[in-house]
């Protein structure tokens, strides 16, 4: 976290020169901010297998797409969050199992790879599906990312009050009106669109990375949820931004960076409330 | 007259497809507390869901204070039976307040109203210095005081407390029961309590609903608990022994026909 701001790093002038490093910054910033909070409720509801599953079935999209030249960003989107509504209806029949999520996810995964079979440029499009290539991220993508964080968030604005007593006591909200079924739905399709971005920056195989790690984090440090929800999009933005910078200086790549940067923060976070545990006691 | 605080009408409930109370009839003056008694699935848990307009009625209407049941009702405070938990990491607070007014659309945001609510429910139970712990740090006595807090946001006027003395040590019990019976009579409030063991509420309730067979049966713990009573309920010998100031409910070959085997913490009842 110690390179939460770009401007702070040596040689940041040069970095920000490059049109493809600003539109980099830029994606990064659009999709930490959806993944940080989405991630919260999905970390908080047990349902983090669930993302990986649809980000699996969204590869399947993305590659079908590349297929019939459309943008694979529509077709990720469109393959993840047709099976999130769908694994929402379901309810806990199939979102709680994991043999039918792990199912799901092997054959689309193996949808995936027959596509790839059949498209020429396969093994560059594969590698940037499944690791991300925020670096590639051209300016059009840009304004989807944007229209795709700002609807989600939007989404996210309106339902997190009956979300977030759904998530905790099921029972109560149930009795209280919630309509649990219809959260479900709206919940996990929100998920799908926030995976389907987080894909462009982490890649299918590192969605965890942006949707998990943060939250996990915040999670761990016990804050109230609504300085919660916005702690997480901080925390993603830093690692995200963080590893664009490190990318930068290592000539590693970013997935790498920032699956790192979750991982320290994660242990970090653990260490630190235990050391506070401690002093209280 | 004065409007009972709720009436069953004739009301057959079902769970999964299976009849579960058929045909039962009973009213509850207002400011009673009543222990609702019976074996695991006799149909505690779905009376519960009837009344809060979770469980369609087959047959008959259920009405609190004169208004047939409906779902979110702001009259009815509910304690569902303690789970698993979610979100131990959040603080007792953040578990309270997101649950007022939690049905609202928007962002978790409680407001100066919303927090002066809380700290009322919260104070109300005595449970202000628990609620800044993490839920996950409590122990099975003070989540149960969480929980109630929880059930006095919208002030209701009737509680559902779903098996509040399950997995509490015996001491715990009688202080919990006492705890509930003081609020309800301080604050007027109509209870349902169900429970599965009659002796830490001695001499606290007002009226025992024996539930056994799908059928129901209201009435003080002398009419109720006694083995002429229970022997026509069940339509088998059961008899009722009161020995040291405790009364325990015998089926014929021995077995406990109103067992508190499972109160360490078996929730599979329906």
């Amino acid at each position: 976290m110690l390179h939460c701001n770009p401007m702070t790093a040596p040689g940041a002038t040069r970095m920000l020169d490059y049109d493809f490093m600003r539109t980099a910054f830029l994606a990064a910033f659009l999709v930490a901010i959806v993944c940080g909070p989405v991630g919260w409720f999905l970390v908080l509801r047990g349902q983090t297998f669930a993302s990986h599953a649809l980000s699996h079935v969204g590869f399947a999209g993305a590659t079908g797409a590349l297929l019939v030249g459309v943008s694979p960003l529509a077709g990720l989107s469109t393959g993840a969050l047709v099976a999130g509504i769908l694994m929402g209806f379901a309810g806990d029949r199939v979102a709680g199992r994991d043999v039918m999520i792990g199912l799901v996810l092997s054959v689309t995964m193996g949808a995936g790879a027959l596509f790839l079979h059949f498209l020429t440029q396969s093994a560059s499009a594969a590698t940037a599906l499944l690791f991300g290539d925020i670096l590639g991220i051209s300016k059009g993508m840009l304004g989807w990312l944007a229209l795709l964080s700002v609807g989600c968030l939007l989404a996210l604005g309106i339902m997190a009050r009956p979300l977030l007593f759904a998530s905790l006591q099921p029972e109560l909200a149930e009795a209280k009106g919630v309509p649990m079924r219809l959260l479900d739905v709206l919940f996990l399709a929100l998920v799908a669109l926030a995976t389907a971005e987080c894909a462009q920056i982490t890649g299918v195989l590192l969605v965890f990375t942006l949707m998990v790690a943060p939250a996990a984090t915040v999670l761990r440090l016990g804050v109230a949820p609504l300085a919660g929800l916005m702690l997480s999009a901080l925390l993603a933005l830093c690692e995200a931004w963080g590893g664009l910078v490190l990318s930068w200086q290592t000539d590693y790549p970013t997935s790498f960076w920032i699956a790192a940067l979750g991982g320290i923060g994660f242990v970090a976070a653990g260490l630190f409330s235990r050391f506070v545990m401690r002093q209280t006691t | 007259m004065i409007l009972p605080a709720l009436e069953v009408d004739h009301v057959t409930l079902a769970r999964g497809g299976q009849v579960v109370l058929q045909d039962i009839t009973f009213a509850i003056p207002k400011g009673s507390f009543v222990v609702v008694l019976g074996a695991n699935g006799a149909g505690k848990t779905t009376l519960f869901r009837g009344l809060l307009g979770l469980e369609p009625s087959h047959t008959g209407t259920l009405r609190v204070n004169g208004i047939p049941v409906h779902r979110g009702s702001p009259a009815i405070g509910y304690m569902p039976q303690m789970r698993k938990l979610v979100g131990g990491q959040l603080s007792g607070w953040s578990m309270v307040a997101a649950a007022r007014r939690g049905q609202k659309w928007g962002l978790p945001w409680c407001g100066r109203a919303g927090r002066a609510a809380v700290k009322a429910a919260l104070e109300a139970v005595d449970a202000v210095d628990l609620a800044r712990k993490p839920v996950g740090t409590l122990s099975g006595g003070q989540r149960q005081r969480l929980l109630l807090a929880q059930t006095l946001l919208d002030d209701p006027s009737l509680l559902l407390l779903d098996e509040p003395l399950a997995s509490l040590d015996p001491a715990r019990m009688r202080e919990t029961a006492l705890r509930i019976h003081t609020l309800a009579q301080t604050r007027g409030m109509t209870v349902l309590m169900s429970a599965h063991d009659i002796n830490p509420l001695l001499g606290l309730m007002d009226h025992v609903l024996y539930l056994a067979r799908g059928k129901a049966l209201l009435g003080t713990v002398d009419d109720v608990i006694t083995t002429q009573a229970l022997t026509a309920l069940y339509g088998a010998p059961v008899d009722v022994v009161r020995a040291g100031g405790r009364v325990f409910v015998v089926a014929e070959g021995g077995g406990a026909a109103l067992q508190p085997h499972d109160c360490t913490g078996g929730h599979t009842h329906a």
